[in-house]
């Protein structure tokens, strides 16, 4: 059951990690649109290279 | 870099990923635009330009790459676009997600059959994890529930506040004693589940909020002011009494006035229902709202502001909403029947335990605490939103705004459909309604001559006769005599289009513009076109079984060629304001539930007099700030889908409803007859919770 003291401290900081990625979404307005994001990807105006 | 200037154009016909293109494209290659970004989920544009960039410049920008636009004041609007009351929702929705997610591993493992010590930690853990998000993402209910205690009311978030509470409590003390049962998942599911509906229910709210906004910001009420002969733009709300306003050709009277230079004609249907252009002179009486068709007129302001017509309007539909009696919403009904039965039933449990049991005192709280967990109305706070933002979220797809959160269930309690003629079944702009009877010459010399004009008959001309294919024909010294018509020469012939008197020809009994090509002259007549959808909507209201009426302020003629035209059986010409009200008033005294689709200032009453009501985004804004929902598009055809998404969401609604009752139904028993373990209340409440959601999903 040793296994146990690494298993929950490393299944908490996972979960730590994906409430920061949250947060970090969620202040840089991602879901400020998310239909019009969620079509965006079918446009091939930046394909070849990042919009400047 | 000079600050440029931000603006916000409302896009409502836009859909896929080929308008944000074509739109972006569209604004990004016009002079002086550094940037265009398209929110979809709003349809907006905004456009980051240098400061002599003008909205109209880019709305016809627009109009010719084929998108519809309208401008958006953001200064209006700049409140909604950072929520931050939503965004602090979704944060809380997060935690509460994140700390559920976590808890439910070590809760797996209890349920599995950890025990003792190992049991005992998982427990500690939890309770670790728990505490300090149900202090954070539950604050929403505690401050609802305090709100509420103070006033001394007892609302839905009063049980849930004190279930949160108990079970927090009554869970730690028994990991302390290293007791078998803690609910701390229970806790967080119902806080997560709570939260979603909480949250849904705010962006719905948030829509109809920004929707009332964006509405106060169509319309960017501006004047051109003469003082000392200079033109100047200002906004309407700085015009005083006594100012000279000069009103263009194709302009709205922005306040109440004498003309006091010019002649022109004067469209009044807005305020009357009438089509027929009034020829107006020095001396005559305007009203806010009428639009100048043809020539300049000066004019003085006698009264703006709060005083003029426009606004003594405002304030009898005022009058009449607060008439309208408050309506109960089904959310409000259940809520108020189901709030004061979670504590009674948990403290009865409690009671009638201790008595089995004896005075055991842990065994009957624990017993106390699981009914409470399982009555709280989880299922309960989706059943509403989740319809509601599904229902709404497709009605703004089709173009479709709605301004008021109870809009949805009084729209499909309609059996009575009440239109207005002009500008609500007819585009309220004229076309061309003769040009068959022309030959083919004639019409590409009109078509030269109105080019030349902006004047809104000859630019409606010049439109019809493109789409028809006609190539102009070559003039020469082409002029505009301004209120008058255009002039040039064709073939050494003096060619003219313009007024009757100015031409040389003979007046017509309707709106028309008259060519002379030499010797003869030829006329060509308007008529108000068909708003597209409009034979569509009332066949399809008439097939759900709804009663439509058409209730105009027009000529009798005109309004019975319009009903025969869409086979409407019951209409009314010539009705004053009052009596389009008075035979909204008498409809619902007959015990019929009407929807009233209106745009004119003469509609205002009748619109707030109506059980619900819609009006188009060209309406003018007293109308729109009157009516409940709102058309954003041209067409017409939407009302007729969201008459029947109203009734099928509302029968969403009571379904929900009735399966979260179930749900109790089977388990509260459970629960009562001590049962129910941390387990079966985890089950019980996602399994209500999911499928309620996915039954307001398959909303079509």
């Amino acid at each position: 059951m040793e296994v146990l003291a690494f298993l929950i401290p490393i299944a908490l900081f996972l979960g730590g990690l994906g409430l920061a990625a949250f947060f970090w979404a969620l202040k840089h307005r991602q879901y400020e649109d998310p239909e019009g994001d969620s079509r965006r990807i079918l446009n091939d105006d930046w394909d070849d290279q990042p919009r400047p | 870099m000079p600050k440029g200037a931000r603006l916000l154009l409302s896009l409502p016909t836009i859909h896929c990923a080929g308008c944000i293109g074509a739109v972006e494209r569209a604004l990004s290659q016009a002079q002086g635009v550094r940037s265009a970004r398209v929110n979809l989920t709003l349809k907006r544009v905004s456009v980051d330009a240098e400061p002599e960039v003008t909205a109209a410049a880019l709305i016809e920008r627009l109009r010719r790459a084929g998108y519809e636009a309208h401008e958006l004041d953001p200064g209006v609007l700049s409140m909604t676009e950072t929520d931050r009351q939503g965004r602090d929702l979704l944060m809380r929705v997060g935690v509460a997600g994140f700390a559920m997610m976590n808890i439910m591993i070590l809760s797996v493992a209890v349920w599995a059959g950890a025990s003792d010590a190992t049991r005992d930690m998982f427990h500690l853990i939890s309770a670790l994890i728990a505490i300090p998000t149900v202090a954070f993402a539950g604050q929403p209910f505690f401050r609802s529930a305090l709100g509420a205690l103070r006033a001394g009311r007892l609302n839905m978030d009063g049980p849930i506040a004190l279930a949160l509470v108990l079970t927090v409590a009554i869970s730690l003390y028994e990991t302390l004693k290293s007791g078998e049962h803690a609910y701390f998942e229970a806790v967080l599911m119902l806080t997560f589940f709570l939260l979603i509906g909480r949250y849904l229910d705010h962006r719905a709210r948030a829509l109809a909020r920004s929707a009332a906004q964006e509405l106060a910001a169509l319309e960017v009420p501006r004047a051109i002011r003469l003082s000392d002969g200079a033109e100047q733009t200002v906004p309407v709300s700085q015009l005083s009494v006594g100012d000279l306003v000069l009103v263009r050709p194709g302009g709205r009277v922005p306040v109440d006035g004498v003309v006091t230079a010019g002649r022109s004609e004067v469209d009044r249907s807005l305020l009357t229902g009438e089509t027929l252009p009034v020829v107006t002179t020095e001396g005559a009486q305007l009203s806010a709202g009428e639009v100048n068709l043809t020539g300049p007129l000066t004019v003085r302001v006698t009264a703006a502001g709060r005083d003029s017509s426009l606004h003594r309007m405002a304030d009898l539909v005022a009058a009449a909403e607060s008439a309208r009696t408050r309506y109960t919403t089904l959310a409000d009904r259940a809520a108020r029947a189901y709030a004061p039965t979670i504590p009674l039933l948990s403290l009865g449990a409690f009671f009638v335990w201790m008595w089995i049991s004896g005075g055991d005192l842990r065994l009957s709280v624990n017993v106390a605490i699981a009914t409470l967990i399982i009555t709280c109305p989880c299922a309960l706070g989706l059943a509403v939103p989740a319809v509601v933002t599904a229902a709404s979220g497709r009605l703004f797809r089709k173009g479709l705004l709605i301004k008021d959160g109870t809009a949805l269930e009084r729209l499909a309690e309609v059996d009575t459909v009440v239109f207005d003629k002009t500008g609500t079944l007819t585009m309220g702009a004229p076309v061309p309604d003769n040009l068959d009877a022309h030959p083919e010459q004639a019409l590409g010399v009109a078509l030269a001559l109105a080019g030349a004009s902006s004047h809104p008959l000859a630019r409606a001309l010049a439109e019809a006769l493109q789409a028809r294919g006609v190539r102009p024909a070559e003039i020469s010294d082409l002029r505009e005599a301004p209120g008058y018509g255009v002039q040039g020469t064709w073939q050494g012939r003096p060619v003219k289009l313009g007024r009757a008197g100015w031409v040389g020809a003979t007046h017509a009994a309707t709106t028309g513009a008259y060519l002379s090509l030499g010797e003869e002259t030829r006329s060509f007549i308007f008529a108000d076109a068909l708003r597209p959808g409009a034979e569509e909507v009332v066949q399809a209201l008439r097939a759900q079984g709804k009663a439509v009426w058409l209730i105009s302020g027009d000529v009798t003629a005109a309004v019975e060629a319009m009903a025969r035209r869409l086979g409407i059986e019951n209409w009314q010409a010539g009705a004053l304001p009052e009596e389009k009200a008075a035979r909204i008033a008498a409809l619902q005294d007959q015990g019929h539930r009407v929807l009233m689709v209106g745009d004119g200032l003469n509609d205002t009453v009748a619109l707030s007099a109506a059980h619900v009501s819609i009006s188009p985004a060209s309406a003018l804004d007293a109308a729109r700030a009157a009516s409940d929902m709102v058309l954003l598009g041209r067409d017409i055809a939407p009302i007729a889908d969201a008459v029947r998404m109203a009734r099928v969401s509302t029968r969403r609604i009571r379904q929900n409803f009735w399966q979260s009752g179930l749900y109790n139904a089977v388990f509260v028993p459970v629960a009562l007859l001590g049962l129910c373990t941390p387990l079966w209340a985890a089950l019980a409440m996602s399994l209500s919770s999911v499928s309620v959601s996915l039954n307001a999903l398959r909303l079509r």
